[in-house]
């Protein structure tokens, strides 16, 4: 043990000593990671254009030396911290200020490789910045679940992540970075793909929850109809997207062809109604397996005592069965969100718009910046909405259980 | 007064209640006991229609069952079950004024019903009112299920096998509370157990029943003298038959006068609501051969002998 890490620790608990004697395996890990990604990969490629492929720059020959050796000292304390400290919180702060330091650095990589006023050059995030962000990013996430935070302070923390990022994105910090140009060649279509987005995955989990919830009531109540139910809804989610997709292509088609009022409310072969309805059609067996699970956790007692004290079966149900299933229900809506969000992606393909639009726009043209302008945001997108529904659910489960 | 008359529930070619017909007196306590099996829940179950009987009917003060829709007529009767029942995601008074608000109560009425209750069980409504159901003991958690069957003052409480979940030392505890709470508030309650002690520790009135039917339903001491068949016999147990007759009685109500015996100061004292069984056994303990009987106050009332005890043990 060194004295740095001496000072560093807070007073152990037997157990946590027994735990922790020497160097914390997961910081070691991450060290390497990211000290491969810091001097054997390079931090950021210059294209001479959005195509091209790039020439690869470490952080010293881009940063003056003295913002190098910053960036190094900082990343050797990150290091240090990541060994040894076992305090929870002193471990979220340095991955903080690593994550902090290794976002400045790419920007001052950009803004320093770029002549003045050039719009056809990009400065791309390299492989080396990629692994110092998950090695970071890592070691944020471990430290927060170490401290154990609350569903309300998980809120707080995405909110806090989510307002840093959009206040830096708006000042214009990452201008010159690749995937930023790109947004701004493209920023009417980002909106655009952002909005469809988010409908097209709320949409189809609203109009699922409309349906799943009562096929799930039903399942519970007539068992003997739930092995057929679900067993069906266990075939369409064995059905690949793109197949999907491509099945609902023909009868959609044909609806819109022969039903001219499906054709009046946007029915037809591609767009935005195959999308949504292969997402409705993915969605039905988790909610429906989450909703027939939550009721089987009711205790029968409680049940019998509702409708013994003369509470009617509707009353039972929504009153007292569907409140004590609610937190496994919502688990069941979070993988739908989650996996709708991520489903979206594939149903530009078919015309249905969204970020897809820019990762197979990208995919086209080769160009790796357009590819993240559609990644970054769907991800972010369903972390978000995991934590949140996550958080609601915990929530949920505190108090009523 | 709950009339019911030859009530049948068959399932497919099984009948698990077969053609019972029996009549609750108003302010009693009747226990139905039997094993596993004997439809003894189920014939419960009817009188509230939780169950549809096959065929018979059940009168509740003159009223047929069926001429109301079962919800309207179970928020009239309480209902105690196994295992309590009470909502977890309700607090202890949202647990109690379940009921009065299915009935539209004003909130005033069921908050002060809510405490007289909780009072009347002996939990103290500014501690409780407020807490969930997991955070009371196991006997708590059944004393509420009892304030919430009783919130919307039900003539008829239906209980369940109520202790069944409870260790020895609290169901005897919530035995004798559930005797207080009758008094006081003159239910007629009509309780399933498979427990023979219960019964007869409970029952103005027991009925025994074996595969579907009704063996035999009268006063316990009845039970004892007089068995309808061998089954019965063997349920209140010929090897203690006779000390089950006295635990029917209480020092109270056999006490002699005062002359009967000379026991001196250090002789046995027992309250007049000690059951003869309990007199017997301290004085077989002690080695005494009479006991003087107390009343509330403390002051003698009457004595017991051993020879007195005996007498009401034997068979008539």
């Amino acid at each position: 043990m060194s004295t740095l890490g001496f000072l560093l620790r807070r007073p152990l608990s037997a157990r946590e000593t027994a735990a922790r004697v020497g160097v914390d395996r997961l910081g070691a890990l991450l060290t390497l990671v990211g000290a491969a990604g810091l001097f054997l990969l390079p931090f950021v490629a210059f294209k001479a254009n959005r195509i091209l492929p790039g020439d690869p720059h470490g952080l010293a020959e881009v940063l003056p030396t003295w913002a190098a050796f910053g960036c190094w000292a900082t990343f050797a304390a990150v290091a240090g911290v990541a060994l040894l400290a076992v305090n929870a919180p002193l471990r979220l702060a340095a991955a903080l200020a690593g994550l902090v330091v290794t976002a400045i650095a790419l920007a001052a990589a950009a803004n320093a490789l770029t002549p003045p006023h050039d719009l056809i050059v990009r400065v791309a995030p390299g492989a080396g910045f990629w692994l110092l962000l998950a090695a970071l990013g890592l070691l944020a996430t471990d430290a927060i679940t170490r401290m154990r935070p609350g569903p309300g302070a998980r809120v707080l923390l995405l909110a806090l992540f989510l307002g840093a990022a959009g206040l830096t994105l708006a000042h214009g910090t990452f201008d010159h970075v690749s995937v930023m140009r790109e947004y701004a060649v493209n920023a009417a279509a980002f909106a655009l793909a952002a909005r469809q987005h988010i409908l097209l995955s709320l949409g189809s989990l609203g109009a699922a929850v409309i349906v799943a919830l009562p096929l799930g009531v039903f399942c519970h109540r007539a068992p003997r109809l739930q092995p057929g139910v679900l067993s069906a809804l266990n075939i369409i989610q064995t059905i690949p997207s793109i197949a999907l997709f491509g099945i609902l292509m023909a009868p959609l088609g044909a609806l819109a062809a022969h039903v001219p009022l499906a054709a009046a409310v946007g029915i037809r072969g591609i767009g935005a109604a195959p999308a949504v309805l292969a997402l409705f059609l993915y969605s039905l067996l988790p909610i429906v397996a989450n909703t027939v699970a939550g009721l089987k956790r009711v205790s029968p007692a409680t049940v019998e005592a509702a409708l013994g004290m003369g509470m009617t079966r509707w009353q039972t149900l929504m009153g007292v069965e569907l409140v004590l299933a609610l937190p496994v229900i919502l688990t069941g809506i979070r993988i739908v969100l989650v996996q709708n969000i991520g489903l979206v992606t594939v149903a530009a393909l078919i015309g249905g718009g969204g970020f897809g639009t820019f990762v197979f726009g990208g995919i086209g043209q080769a160009a790796t910046d357009l590819v993240l302008l559609g990644a970054i945001p769907t991800v972010v997108l369903a972390f978000s909405a995991a934590v949140l529904l996550d958080a609601l659910v915990e929530r949920l489960d505190r108090i009523r259980q | 007064m709950i009339v019911i008359e030859s009530l049948t529930k068959r399932y497919g070619s099984t009948t698990a209640v077969d053609d019972v017909s029996m009549v609750i007196e108003r302010n009693s306590i009747t226990v139905i006991v039997g094993t596993s099996g004997s439809g003894k829940s189920t014939l419960l179950r009817m009188i509230n229609r939780l169950i549809e009987p096959t065929s018979g009917r059940v009168l509740i003060d003159g009223r047929a069952t069926e001429s109301e829709p079962g919800y309207v007529l179970r928020r009239r009767i309480g209902y105690v079950i196994q295992g309590h029942g009470l909502f977890p995601h309700r607090t202890v008074a949202e647990n109690i004024g379940t009921v009065p608000r299915l009935l539209g109560w004003e909130e005033g009425r069921i908050r002060a019903r809510t405490a007289q209750l909780l009072t009347a069980l002996q939990l103290d409504p500014g501690q409780y009112s407020e807490k969930y159901p997991h955070q009371l003991s196991g006997g708590q958690q059944q004393r509420v299920g009892v304030a919430r069957a009783l919130a919307a003052e039900p003539a008829v409480l239906l209980m369940d096998e109520p202790f069944g979940a409870l260790d020895p030392i609290i169901r005897e505890k919530a035995q004798d509370d559930l005797l207080d709470i009758q008094r006081k508030f003159g239910t007629t309650v009509v309780l399933v157990t498979h427990d023979i002690d219960e019964a007869f520790r409970l029952g103005d009135r027991v009925a025994v029943m074996s595969a579907g039917r009704l063996i035999q339903y009268d006063r316990p001491d009845v039970l004892v003298t007089r068995p309808a068949d061998a089954l019965v016999a063997r349920m209140t147990g010929s090897a203690e038959r006779a000390m089950r007759l006295l635990s029917l009685t209480t020092a109270g109500e056999a006490a002699l006068p005062l002359t009967a015996c000379e026991a001196g100061v250090d002789g046995l004292v027992v309250p007049t609501s000690a059951s003869l069984r309990e007199v017997l056994s301290e004085l077989v303990w002690r080695g005494g051969d009479c006991a003087t009987v107390v009343d509330a106050n403390g002051t003698p009332c009457g004595r017991l002998t051993v020879t007195a005890i005996m007498a009401r043990g034997r068979s008539r």
